[in-house]
């Protein structure tokens, strides 16, 4: 019983983790730029949907989709306003880019709300029995909402002409823009659609955990120990990277210490780089 | 000077470089040309350590140096030129230059902190090699310019004389006339044969077939990583198998 | 010439130190500002040369700092050593720590480098803050002695402590000031501007990435341990990676990969939040769109622009001097158009 307790805590955690991780890879893919400031991207979401339910009344799912609209509208502001200008300058100036704006969007956060914690309620606050196992409903929640999401992305990314015109960008940039492909509309596309797996991924971890400024550093850094794991680029290395993440972390806390789970992904990442610099999984994106 | 035995090189399941064996005497001019895509800067890469080979042996100067890192074949007398140099385009050209001698320098960290004489010596000495190599290519009148602002043929000359200053025995060029217009390719050519009348011997992978055919010594031709020809560049020229090889890139492309 | 020059303008960036507490007319908040300032540059000249100079954006920088830090913290206050074999070894303990990271970090290029470094920070502030057998935990370690007193100079005022802060950090840009000009920083900088090439030209790569590496962190565990003595207290917040934005940005805004620039930034930038009290917590609601501001129009800083531009100078005026040697018959030694056609 304990054991089916964690591997569904490990699911939630996963689920959560590559949403994040999803949105990271994506961007990475096309831009070849590590988006630093993903993890802001991922709390606005949580304070948007905070601030569409506390101040508006508005329903758990309706003040979701408003996050998700309002974060992929700073995404896309982002892509237009730093990296695209940046785009023939070297690396170091878009990670420092990255980090301005996440800087700005936490102290903006933070000037409007306050520094403190927030709690986010949430009409799923009761629990599920099934087959014996207590659950809470927020969780399963997660997990659901979580897979059908990226079950969702997967489709979007294979089977519609808009997808395949971000997967053949990712692959190859010059070739895709010789077929007559928008460069530009790609990027502002695969931005917004990372900042609405953010503020989904935010929203739904929000209510079991707590909504404040920093709440994103956090994850984005465990996003990207996935995406490194997991090959920079590669949508199936950010859901199983997610989903490793989230088991070790969760079997981690139980059995070896509470304290120290955090460690855990980052002790996986400097492990395996020091072992196979390159990564588990070399990706053809990149 | 440059035995090459059995030189392979895989990626995964590719050959890039497969069995490739050739040697290339003292004070001669060898160019390696091919298609694109034949393996002509792997096999470059094979020669001066940027990467390790699958199998094979490499021997310079009568010494075993497979597997040897590039700072390693460097230190032994191999310097080597990229399409594309990078230099520091917001200080002199000059500037960059010096550092181009520091391999045979010995100062370390105590040097450094405490200003020694060995160091200010040595200094001294990398700066007499940067004007020297400078010199040497022609280039003296810009060793003041900045780099950024250098044209493309003079950017070429820089790399040869950062491969200089290093105090080289034998020179890998990789497409030193590239991007480069006729009348300035003739220069190219003859600061090559100039290099060589001191004493070092040079390496060139190039595209430009009528600089290689006046210049070259030996020619070594790859296709698909692998060697159909060497020899003279008469003897290339007349070489069925070469022409094929061309020829039928070119219909392939058409 | 230009040596002279140089020398005389840092003669006078340090008579200005020496003589900024008059000016400050005792204002003891002025000197702690100033002070901690100093303190903070020292990192920056660190983070500096691993950074600007040899082109790896480390973010752990402000763990290393922190690794300074409660070495002396640790020892003085929990087994009583005193404060300056604490301090002597700070600097030693950050950059032993360094070795190790850097050996396994600088096998990393480009972004993977920084996000591993940045996964290291973390974990360096993850432990600060859990392992409370060692640091103490979120309490933090209270009570750290100010630096005993040395032939007769004591260091417990303001104005004494602020003294030892610009010894430091005159020490410090001085030894950096040698690196960079030398053999050794044109190494780095060769390795910044391009690895292949660098390690063509016979340069090892991974010993000099490594010792770049250890020295930065060297300056940042000796600006940790000089923090630990003037603030008197510790906590995890020193090792949070926010203090490497805050360098990131003092280096940006005074010119990456320049001597001046880092230092410049480092104390101008404080000055400039101090006059903007208001925003002090809510600094970067300012400072982050003026950082993305500074990286797509300004990316060398205000010493690297104006470097820049003094180059630009000099050599259009030895463009104009310069005697054209005649180029042998039949090149065209100095061709006007770049990248030449050819088809």
């Amino acid at each position: 019983m304990l054991i089916l307790e964690q591997i569904l805590n490990g699911l939630t955690l996963g689920g959560v983790y590559s949403l994040v991780a999803l949105g990271l890879t994506l961007v990475y893919g096309i831009m070849h730029v590590p988006n630093f400031a993903h993890g802001a991207f991922y709390m606005v979401g949580a304070f948007a949907a905070f601030f569409f339910m506390s101040s508006f009344g508005l329903n758990y799912w309706i003040a979701m989709a408003g996050a998700g609209v309002v974060v992929a509208l700073i995404a896309v502001l982002a892509e237009r306003l730093v990296f695209h200008p940046l785009r023939h300058h070297e690396g170091l100036h878009h990670m420092i880019a990255a980090i301005g704006i996440l800087l700005f969007l936490e102290a903006t956060a933070q000037a409007m709300f306050g520094a403190d914690f927030r709690r986010m309620t949430t009409p799923y606050a009761g629990i599920v029995s099934m087959g014996g196992v207590t659950l809470p409903s927020q969780r399963l929640l997660i997990i659901v909402a979580a897979f059908a999401l990226m079950l969702a992305l997967h489709l979007f990314l294979r089977k519609t002409t808009t997808g395949a015109t971000i997967i053949a960008m990712a692959q190859n940039r010059d070739g895709a823009a010789l077929v007559g492909i928008d460069a530009n509309r790609v990027a502002m596309m695969t931005f917004a659609i990372s900042g609405v797996l953010a503020a989904v991924a935010a929203t739904l971890y929000a209510p079991i955990n707590l909504v404040y400024p920093a709440m994103g550093n956090l994850v984005i850094t465990k996003a990207f120990v996935i995406i490194v794991l997991g090959g920079m680029g590669s949508v199936p290395g950010a859901i199983l990277g997610g989903l490793i993440i989230g088991f070790a972390e969760s079997f981690g806390a139980f059995y070896i210490s509470t304290d120290y789970k955090d460690i855990i992904a980052f002790v996986l990442l400097v492990l395996v780089l020091s072992v196979r610099p390159q990564g588990l999984f070399t990706t053809g994106a990149r | 000077m440059l035995e090459i035995h059995n030189l392979t090189k895989r990626f995964g399941g590719l050959s890039a470089v497969h069995d490739v064996s050739i040697s290339f005497e003292k004070n001669k001019i060898n160019a390696i040309i091919g298609p694109n895509g034949a393996g002509k800067t792997t096999f470059f890469n094979l020669i001066s350590g940027a990467i390790a080979p699958t199998s094979g042996k490499i021997i310079f100067d009568d010494k075993d140096v497979t597997g040897l890192r590039a700072d390693q074949v460097a230190q032994l007398g191999v310097s080597r030129t990229f399409q594309a140099t990078t230099l520091f385009d917001r200080a002199s050209v000059l500037d960059n230059l010096i550092v181009g001698h520091r391999l045979r320098t010995r100062s370390g960290l105590m040097d450094v902190l405490l200003n020694t004489g060995r160091l200010k010596e040595e200094e001294r000495i990398c700066r007499v090699k940067a004007q020297e190599a400078l010199d040497f290519v022609g280039l003296s009148h810009v060793s003041h310019r900045i780099a950024a602002d250098i044209s493309q043929e003079e950017r070429k000359r820089v790399a040869f004389a950062l491969a200089l200053a290093t105090e080289p025995k034998m020179l890998l060029l990789d497409e030193p006339a590239g991007g480069v217009n006729p009348e300035e390719t003739v220069g190219i050519a003859e600061l090559i044969q100039k290099l060589v009348k001191h004493g070092m011997t040079v390496c060139l992978i190039e595209h430009k077939m009528d600089m290689i055919m006046n210049l070259a010594d030996k020619i070594m031709v790859l296709n698909y990583g692998e060697k159909i020809a060497e020899g003279t560049p008469a003897q290339i020229r007349s070489n069925p198998i070469v022409i094929e090889a061309y020829l039928g890139s070119e219909n392939a492309a058409a | 010439m230009k040596y002279i020059d140089g020398k005389i303008g840092w003669l006078l960036l340090l008579a200005l130190g020496i003589v900024f507490p008059f000016i400050a007319a005792g204002n003891d908040y002025y000197l702690t500002v100033m002070a901690t300032a100093y303190i903070f540059a020292i990192a920056t000249i660190g983070l500096n040369l691993i950074t600007g100079y040899t082109g790896q954006f480390n973010l752990a920088h402000s763990g290393f700092m922190a690794v300074g830090a409660y070495t002396v913290g640790i020892l003085t206050v929990d087994h009583n050593v005193p404060f300056w074999i604490a301090f002597a070894l700070s600097g030693f303990v950050a950059a032993g720590l360094g070795f190790f990271v850097g050996l396994v970090s600088l096998r990393l290029k480009g972004h993977f480098f920084s996000i591993f470094t940045m996964c290291v920070g973390y974990i360096m502030y993850l432990l600060i803050e859990k392992w409370e057998s060692l640091t103490h935990g979120t309490v933090g370690i209270m009570g750290i002695p100010a630096p005993s007193p040395i032939a007769g100079f004591e260091f417990e005022s303001p104005r004494q402590q602020y003294y030892l802060v610009l010894f430091f950090l005159a020490l410090a840009v001085f030894f950096m000031h040698r690196i960079a000009n030398s053999l050794m920083g044109r190494t780095f900088m060769a390795i910044r501007n391009g690895d292949d090439l660098a390690e063509a030209l016979g340069i090892n790569l991974m010993r000099n990435k490594v010792l770049a590496f250890m020295l930065s962190v060297f300056y940042a565990g000796l600006a940790g341990g000089l923090y630990a003595g003037f603030v008197r207290f510790l906590g995890p917040g020193i090792a949070s990676v926010e203090h490497t934005f805050d360098m990131t940005m003092y280096m940006l805004v005074g010119g990456i990969g320049t001597l001046l620039g880092p230092l410049l930034g480092a104390i101008g930038v404080p000055w400039i939040t101090q006059y903007l009290q208001f925003l002090q917590d809510y600094r970067f609601v300012v400072f982050g769109p003026l950082l993305i501001i500074l990286v797509i129009f300004v990316p060398h800083g205000i010493v690297g622009s104006y470097l820049g531009w003094k180059a630009r100078n000099a050599s259009r005026i030895a463009n104009q001097n310069a005697v054209r040697q005649t180029p042998a018959a039949g090149v065209v030694g100095h061709s006007q158009q770049k990248g030449s056609s050819h088809a």
